[in-house]
C-alpha cells in the first residue's frame, strides 16, 4: 500500500490538469454531441506552444495564454473542415490532428523540448506536488464557471441548442455551424490549456503527449456521468464531475500499475475501459428495450 | 404575404430515385390568411413548406416573404420570417433543455445573439403567463427537461415557441398526425386560438379532410408538385369531404383512392 499512497497526490495533480482535457472534451462530446479528435493533436500543441515561449523566456502566464490560442486554433481548423467543406466531424478531427503532429514538430524544432524547473518559473510541477494540485484545481474551478457563465448567455443557449437538435436551433434562427466552430474552438483552447500545465508539470513537451488523449478524456467524463451523473443536475457540478473523472481515472491507473500491470500495455487497458463503460447505456437500453417494447409508448 | 413564383424541385436528379416534388408550383397568400393544405403522398406539400423554409434550395423560381426575396437564405436567415411546427413532436424543441429555455431561445429568433443572459427574470415571469394560457399545467415545470413532456405537450410548446415573436408566417407540416386523436384536437383548438388571436399569416398541412376545411379561410390542394385546387371565403366554408374527393379522383385518375386520405 505504501507505494501507492506515495504516488496519490501525483495522480491527484494529474487528474486535475487533465481534467481541463475533460471539460474541454465534455462541450464537444456531451453538449455539441461532437466527438472531435482534433484533442489528441491539440494538447500537444498547447505543450509545445507553452514550453517554446517560456524557454523563450516569456511569463508562464502568457505562455498559457499563447496555448490556449494555439488550441483554439486548431479547433477552427476541425470547425472549418466540418462546416465549410463538409467532412465528417470524426475525420475533421483526425485531419486536423494528423496535421498538427507536423506542426508540433515545427513548433518545438524535435520531438521532445525539455524545460526545467530549475532554470524556469514554472506554473506547475512534479517537484512540487502539493502546489500543482492547488494550481491546476483552481484553473478548474475558474474555468467552470466562466462556462457556466457563457453557457447561460444567449450565445452560450444557443451552442447547447445546437448540441441538442440541430433542427430546432436552425428553426429559431440559430446559425448552427457558427456554434459548433464556436464549441469547438472553446474546447480545443481549453485542450491546449490543459497541454500547457502538463508540459511545465512533467518538466517537457513531446510531440507524442496527446497521443490517446482523447481516451483519457473521454474516460474522465464518462466515468464523472457513471459516478455522479445521479446527483449532479447542475451544469457547473457536471463539468466538474468530469474533473473528478479524470482524478479516479490516475488514481485507477496508479493502482493498476502498482498490482504489476506494464506501462506498455496502459493504452490498451485504457482503451478497453473506455469502450466497456460507452457500452454499459447501450446495453442497458437494448435490455430494458427488449422487456419494455411489449408494453408500447406510455406518452402521446 | 407570401408569393411563390414557379418554384420547381426535384431531388436525385439523374439517379433511378429521381423524383420531381415541384413542378412550376404559384401561390400567393394574403396577409392573415390561415390556409389549409391537403394532397396525397408524395404531392408536394411537406416539400413547398421545406422550401419556404429553406431547409433545401430551389431548383427554380423565387420565394418572397413580405416582398423580401429569401430564395438564396439560408435556413436560419429566414426564421425570423418563420414560425414553424413539425409533425414530428420531438423536432421543434431542444429535449435536453427545459422549459423556459427552449421558450427563451425562441423569444431570441431573428435577434443577434451574443453574451447577454439567455433568459431574464422578467422574461421568466411572460413565459409563465403564456404557459398558463395553454392550460396543461406547464408553468408549473418551467424548469422540468422538455424530453419529459408528452408529444402533446411538445407541439402545444412548439406552437407557442413559433408564435412567441409574432412571425411574418406560420408553418405547420402535420403537427397533429402524430398525436392520438384527443391530443390532437387539443393542439388542433390551440393553434385555431393562437392564430386567430395574432391573426397569423399561415399555411397548415393536414392529411384530415374535415380539418382542412373547417379551419381557416382557403383551402388548397396540391397534386404532383401543383396547386391544384383552391378555394376561399364562403365557397371554402360549403365544401364537404366528397367533394374534395371528388377533385382528387378528377385530377389523379382514381389512384387517389388507395391513399391514406381515405381514412380521414
Amino acid at each position: 500500500m505504501g507505494p501507492l499512497i506515495n504516488a496519490l497526490p501525483g495522480s491527484v495533480a494529474q487528474g486535475l490538469i487533465w481534467g481541463i482535457l475533460a471539460i474541454g472534451v465534455y462541450i464537444t462530446y456531451k453538449v455539441l454531441d461532437y466527438a472531435d479528435l482534433t484533442v489528441d493533436g491539440s494538447l500537444a500543441t498547447g505543450g509545445a506552444v507553452a514550453v517554446i515561449c517560456i524557454t523563450g523566456g516569456m511569463n508562464p502566464y502568457l505562455a498559457v495564454a499563447m496555448a490556449f490560442g494555439a488550441g483554439m486554433l486548431a479547433g477552427l481548423v476541425t470547425g472549418l473542415f466540418h462546416t465549410a467543406f463538409g467532412i465528417p466531424p470524426i475525420l475533421s478531427g483526425i485531419l486536423t490532428q494528423l496535421g498538427l503532429y507536423s506542426v508540433n514538430m515545427r513548433i518545438l524544432g524535435k520531438s521532445n523540448q525539455a524545460v526545467s524547473v530549475d532554470q524556469y518559473e514554472l506554473l506547475v510541477s512534479l517537484r512540487y506536488i502539493q502546489e500543482a494540485c492547488i494550481t491546476a484545481g483552481i484553473c478548474c474551478l475558474v474555468i467552470t464557471l466562466i462556462l457556466y457563465w457563457f453557457f447561460g448567455t444567449e450565445l452560450g443557449a444557443a451552442v447547447r441548442a445546437t448540441g441538442c437538435n440541430q433542427n430546432m436551433a436552425r428553426a429559431q434562427g440559430i446559425n448552427t455551424n457558427t456554434q459548433k466552430v464556436l464549441g469547438l474552438v472553446i474546447s480545443n483552447g481549453l485542450v491546449g490549456v490543459s497541454g500547457a500545465l502538463y508540459a511545465q508539470y512533467q518538466g517537457s513537451a513531446d510531440v507524442n503527449m496527446g497521443r490517446g488523449a482523447i481516451v483519457i478524456g473521454l474516460a474522465a467524463v464518462i466515468i464523472g456521468e457513471v459516478v455522479f451523473g445521479k446527483i449532479f443536475h447542475n451544469f457547473a457540478l457536471r463539468m466538474l464531475a468530469a474533473v473528478i473523472g479524470a482524478i479516479i481515472y490516475f488514481i485507477v491507473i496508479a493502482i493498476v500499475l502498482q498490482l504489476g500491470l506494464s506501462t506498455n500495455d496502459l493504452k490498451l487497458f485504457s482503451a478497453l475501459i473506455v469502450a466497456l463503460f460507452l457500452a454499459i447505456p447501450y446495453l442497458k437500453g437494448r435490455y430494458f428495450a427488449s422487456t419494455a417494447r411489449k408494453g408500447g409508448r406510455a406518452d402521446a | 404575404m407570401l408569393k411563390i413564383e414557379q418554384v420547381y424541385k426535384t431531388f436525385n436528379p439523374g439517379t433511378i430515385n429521381e423524383k420531381r416534388a415541384l413542378n412550376g408550383i404559384n401561390l400567393v397568400l394574403n396577409e392573415g390568411d390561415f390556409v389549409t393544405v391537403i394532397g396525397g403522398n408524395g404531392a408536394g406539400k411537406s416539400t413547398i413548406l421545406n422550401m419556404i423554409a429553406g431547409v433545401y434550395p430551389v431548383d427554380q423560381g423565387r420565394i418572397l416573404i413580405d416582398e423580401i426575396d429569401v430564395t438564396k437564405l439560408p435556413e436560419h436567415k429566414r426564421a425570423k420570417y418563420l414560425g414553424r411546427v413539425f409533425q414530428d413532436p420531438m423536432t421543434g424543441t431542444a429535449a435536453n433543455m427545459n422549459i423556459e429555455e427552449n421558450l427563451a431561445i425562441a423569444a431570441r429568433r431573428g435577434k443577434k445573439r451574443f453574451l447577454g443572459w439567455g433568459i431574464t427574470g422578467k422574461e421568466k415571469e411572460e413565459y409563465q403567463e403564456r404557459l398558463k394560457a395553454l392550460d396543461l399545467g406547464l408553468e408549473t415545470r418551467m424548469t422540468a427537461k422538455v424530453g419529459l413532456l408528452s408529444g402533446g405537450q411538445r407541439q402545444a410548446l412548439t406552437l407557442l415557441m413559433a408564435s412567441l415573436e409574432k412571425p411574418k408566417l406560420l408553418l405547420l407540416d402535420e403537427h397533429t398526425a402524430a398525436l392520438d386523436p384527443k391530443t390532437a384536437k387539443k393542439v388542433l383548438d390551440l393553434t385555431e386560438e393562437i392564430v386567430n388571436k395574432d391573426h397569423l399569416t399561415t399555411l397548415m398541412i393536414t392529411h384530415n379532410m374535415k380539418d382542412a376545411i373547417r379551419l381557416g379561410n382557403r383551402l388548397i390542394m396540391m397534386h404532383e408538385g401543383r396547386v391544384i385546387f383552391d378555394v376561399a371565403g364562403e365557397e371554402k366554408k360549403c365544401l364537404k369531404v366528397p367533394d374534395l374527393l371528388a377533385k382528387f379522383e378528377e385530377a389523379s385518375g382514381g389512384e387517389f383512392s388507395n391513399d391514406r386520405m381515405m381514412l380521414s
